[in-house]
């Protein structure tokens, strides 16, 4: 660790957390590794957004409606006038989506557990849902409320489970539909066509579970091991209008889509045994050293380095071998390796955390999507929106294309602008950074011309820019 | 982009020492060999191409059956030979194809065979013979590899693609507000980034784009994605027709940057969107929506560039292609083989680029997609080498290493 608590405090709140409070820094600098360690919560998980948030099935239900509803206005058919598509669409996202976002937001401006949320960050960034399409966009934030969250410091194989359980990832890659070739319902669909409804297989969740959740890509497995896992997962879908009510929008599992017959998997066969036959693959995928050594690196990359040092991975992968992919030991292992304590700051902010350690610098909190979900878009990272199934990238040359340190230092000025009103910008500087405060950075905040000025300096300076 | 603000940036070049003229010095540095004139835009389609449908066999004795429902219909495709049409989406290609202004490579792909779009996409950007091979984008080292002369290169999008990472810094822009705050700040922060490798380049680079946008856009209205609750016309297909104004704006914008004395030669952008596992369409849906906004893309870039369409050679490539066969949800899965299209006025006229290798079940590749017969980089050297001038050892080695087996096609420009 650093020589001075006071260093080690400031790590603690901007590396490890979302960066500091007003105060925060001076607090936790009794103890920074107790303040970590402390968020660890086994049985409870992750802080939650939202008290008594809308669940994704209720949220499903909604768009099977809309869908409906949609249906008959591209046929030409009339919709009433307050069930206009495009409305509701809107409404959807600006009554759900919007509200989940800004929820989160919030959390993690105002959390005095930083660490803790980060966790979930990371957790729900690994198993991306992205809100690329209407009805994804509507249950992520459920998905990480109730997949995500509640599970980010147990077991790695039940979070897996979790994941890829949930409507909204059955959904999002294409897995709901997907239809053994060989099912009853395939051979039904044979005999009685039905028009706009396939028979056959999609292999987007399989292909995407052992590439970007589990082993990683240079495991060594084959185009035929990711066929025979999508046949596995046939069956895992979601429950639609004809189910009974308690089914509906929630994870059901048809005996009559499933591929009937055993299946090998990177050189392991499993039994025909319906629902249990994907989950005991999933199983071994969770226990998988391919999987530990792959999601160590990725947890150091995102904590510690965009390169991060091979002992720091080692000792992570170490603690999830020996704890049976544990994640509570794997949080542990990464707060107390040396390698993460290291002073130099290595990696720069993603805009949201760009963003959220500005209004934790300030004491403040967004107050409405408006004054997070625009800003975001313009440094390319749209609210739940991550490009791809890979989740948002975790390297700085993504984030720092000349155009986006434009944005970021356009935003940075409208929102001093807003916010610096009679604020102690000289405080600010040393309550956001503490030690971590270079001289020059000092210097400049103190001698500009206005507050605005200075607060813009202070949270476009490389120190800030980075954690 | 709204307002611009001459009073910040002429106080920029001054205060922060930014160096505004050397950024964009390109053109004007090897003005007299000709090759000063010469536009590369790169349009990289995420997401694995669906090639069977942009450019649809409907001549193909296979294509109706394997494809199913999602099969564009032989009398919607836009005729380009006895085999090939164009999706009904991409009239605009379809008129540069009549004028030999834009050509087909129907059977092509990176050397990657993992089907990951991430390896993908991460073997065509960077030009290497296998995935992270090389650190950094092919169309970066090809700027090195102009030698002496000096390319600019801008890339598009508010985060930066791999294809254009490298060591030599490259502008980048997005549309979105830029502000008109202190004009003090940018000379301040680039002070305070002068040894930071990380954000002092890319600072610059910033501000002098920002400059440069301004005289791009004109008197062009600021441009924003389509935002749900704000349809500029009834329904959905008044956001079609909002996300097509917005693309045809975008190619526009980007054609004014390079138009500009100094500006930019060589540019790289990305278009999200095609990874279709589910609900594909066929002439209309979710596939014929982003064919409309890649072909108002290329339109606003045909149009903006006017005079300067002649010198110009656009290349729309994706990871890889998709399936030939329908999947069970109404869509396509992974696949190899997809088209690239080629596109400008100083194309040579002629059929389509490579060979065909049919959709015939022993012709498949793996027996699920279309074979690829043409190798990426065969088809970008031969462009670098024919348009941009570049040296032939220098692309085998440094731009597409290890690559001396593969060979430029010739005869393109």
């Amino acid at each position: 660790m650093a020589s001075s608590n006071d260093l080690t405090a400031a790590i603690a709140v901007t590396r490890f957390g979302l960066g500091a409070r007003p105060g925060e820094i001076a607090e936790v600098t009794a103890d920074p590794g107790r303040w970590l360690s402390s968020q660890i919560r086994p049985a409870e998980g992750a802080e939650q957004p939202q008290q008594d948030p809308e669940l994704a099935s209720t949220r499903i239900k909604a768009f099977r409606v809309y869908q409906v509803d949609r249906r008959m206005a591209r046929d030409g058919g009339e919709t009433p006038a307050d069930r206009d598509p495009v409305q509701i669409a809107a409404r959807m996202l600006r009554e759900g989506t919007a509200v989940d976002f800004l929820a989160r937001a919030r959390l993690a401006a105002t959390t005095k557990q930083g660490f803790r949320e980060r966790w979930a960050l990371f957790w729900a960034n690994h198993f991306t849902v992205s809100a690329v399409k209407l009805i994804t966009a509507t249950v992520a934030g459920p998905f990480e409320q109730e997949a995500i969250r509640p599970r980010v410091f147990g077991r790695f194989e039940d979070l897996l489970v979790a994941s890829s359980a949930h409507p909204a990832m059955l959904l999002y890659l294409d897995q709901a539909q997907s239809v053994g070739p060989r099912s009853q319902a395939a051979a039904f669909l044979r005999r009685r066509p039905m028009p706009g409804i396939g028979g056959g297989l999609n292999e987007n969740l399989a292909r995407e579970i052992l590439e970007l959740h589990t082993v990683g890509v240079d495991a060594g497995y084959s185009q035929e091991d990711v066929t025979e896992f999508a046949r596995a997962l046939t069956g895992w879908s979601v429950g639609g209008q004809r189910e009974v009510a308690d089914q509906q929008g929630e994870y059901v599992f048809r005996a009559n889509i499933h591929e009937p017959g055993a299946r090998t998997v990177m050189g392991k066969t499993y039994k025909a045994d319906d629902v249990g036959q994907a989950a005991a693959i999933l199983k071994d995928l969770a226990a998988h050293p391919k999987t530990a050594r792959h999601i160590s690196w990725k947890i150091a990359r995102h904590f510690v380095a965009d390169d991060p040092p091979p002992s720091l991975a080692a000792r992570i992968e170490a603690a999830w071998i020996a704890s049976g992919g544990h994640l509570t030991r794997v949080a542990e292992a990464l707060i107390s390796a040396p390698e993460a304590w290291d002073p130099a700051p290595r990696k720069l902010k993603t805009p949201y955390e760009f963003l959220i350690s500005s209004w934790r610098a300030i004491g403040g909190q967004p107050g409405a999507i408006e004054h997070i979900s625009p800003p975001l878009r313009s440094m390319g990272m749209q609210a739940f929106s991550p490009p791809s199934p890979k989740g948002w990238s975790d390297e700085a040359v993504t984030w720092a294309a000349p155009d986006a340190i434009i944005k970021r230092m356009t935003w940075a000025e409208g929102f001093s602008a807003i916010v610096a009103g009679e604020l102690d910008t000289n405080a600010t500087a040393a309550a956001a950074l503490g030690p971590r405060l270079t001289e020059p950075v000092r210097l400049a905040v103190a001698r500009a011309e206005s507050r605005q000025e200075a607060l813009s300096i202070l949270l476009m300076s490389p120190e800030f820019q980075r954690r | 982009m709204t307002r611009s603000d001459p009073t910040r940036r002429s106080l920029l070049a001054a205060a922060g020492g930014l160096g505004l003229s050397v950024s964009f010095l390109g053109r004007a540095a090897f003005a007299d060999d000709g090759l000063a004139k010469k536009n590369l835009i790169t349009i990289v389609a995420r997401g694995g191409m669906d090639g069977l449908s942009v450019s649809p066999p409907v001549g193909d004795p296979d294509y109706a059956s394997l494809r199913g429902r999602i099969a564009i219909p032989a009398g919607e495709a836009l005729p380009l030979d006895s085999t090939f049409g164009l999706h009904p989406a991409l009239a605009g290609v379809h008129a540069l194809a009549l004028k030999g202004q834009a050509r087909i490579a129907p059977a092509i792909a990176s050397p990657d065979r993992a089907r990951s779009h991430f390896e993908a996409q991460d073997v065509l950007e960077s030009g290497g013979a296998k995935v992270y091979g090389t650190a950094s984008g092919f169309l970066n080292r090809a700027l090195t590899a102009a030698g002496g002369r000096r390319v600019e290169a801008l890339s598009v999008g508010a985060t930066a693609p791999l294809i254009l990472r490298g060591p030599v810094q490259t502008a980048s822009w997005s549309p979105g507000p830029t502000g008109e705050g202190s004009p003090r700040l940018p000379g301040i922060l680039a002070d305070l980034y002068a040894g930071d490798p990380l954000l002092g380049p890319a600072l610059a680079s910033g501000l002098a784009t920002e400059a440069m946008a301004a005289t791009a856009q004109g008197g062009m209205p600021a441009m924003a994605p389509p935002t749900p609750g704000q349809p500029s016309g009834a329904g959905v297909q008044g956001f079609i027709r909002q996300g097509q104004a917005v693309a045809r704006s975008l190619g526009k914008t980007v054609a004014g940057f390079m138009t500009q004395a100094n500006g930019p030669q060589i540019v790289a952008v990305s278009v999200d969107g095609w990874d279709t596992h589910a609900n594909q369409g066929a002439a209309q849906g979710q596939l014929a929506t982003r064919l409309l906004y890649l072909d108002a893309l290329i339109t606003g870039l045909n149009e903006g560039l006017g005079e300067a369409w002649r010198d110009t050679v656009v290349v729309v490539a994706t990871e890889f292609g998709r399936t030939a066969r329908v999947n069970g949800t109404g869509g396509t899965d992974h696949g190899t083989g997809s088209t690239a299209l080629l596109l400008g006025g100083s194309l040579k006229r002629g059929g389509i680029i490579g060979d065909w290798p049919t959709l015939r079940a022993d012709a498949l590749f793996e027996a699920r997609d279309t074979r690829p017969t043409l190798d990426m980089r065969g088809l970008f050297k031969g462009v670098l080498a024919d348009h941009l001038g570049l040296d032939r050892a220098a692309l085998d080695a440094a731009v597409f290493p290890d690559s001396a087996g593969v060979r430029a096609v010739e005869g393109l420009i």
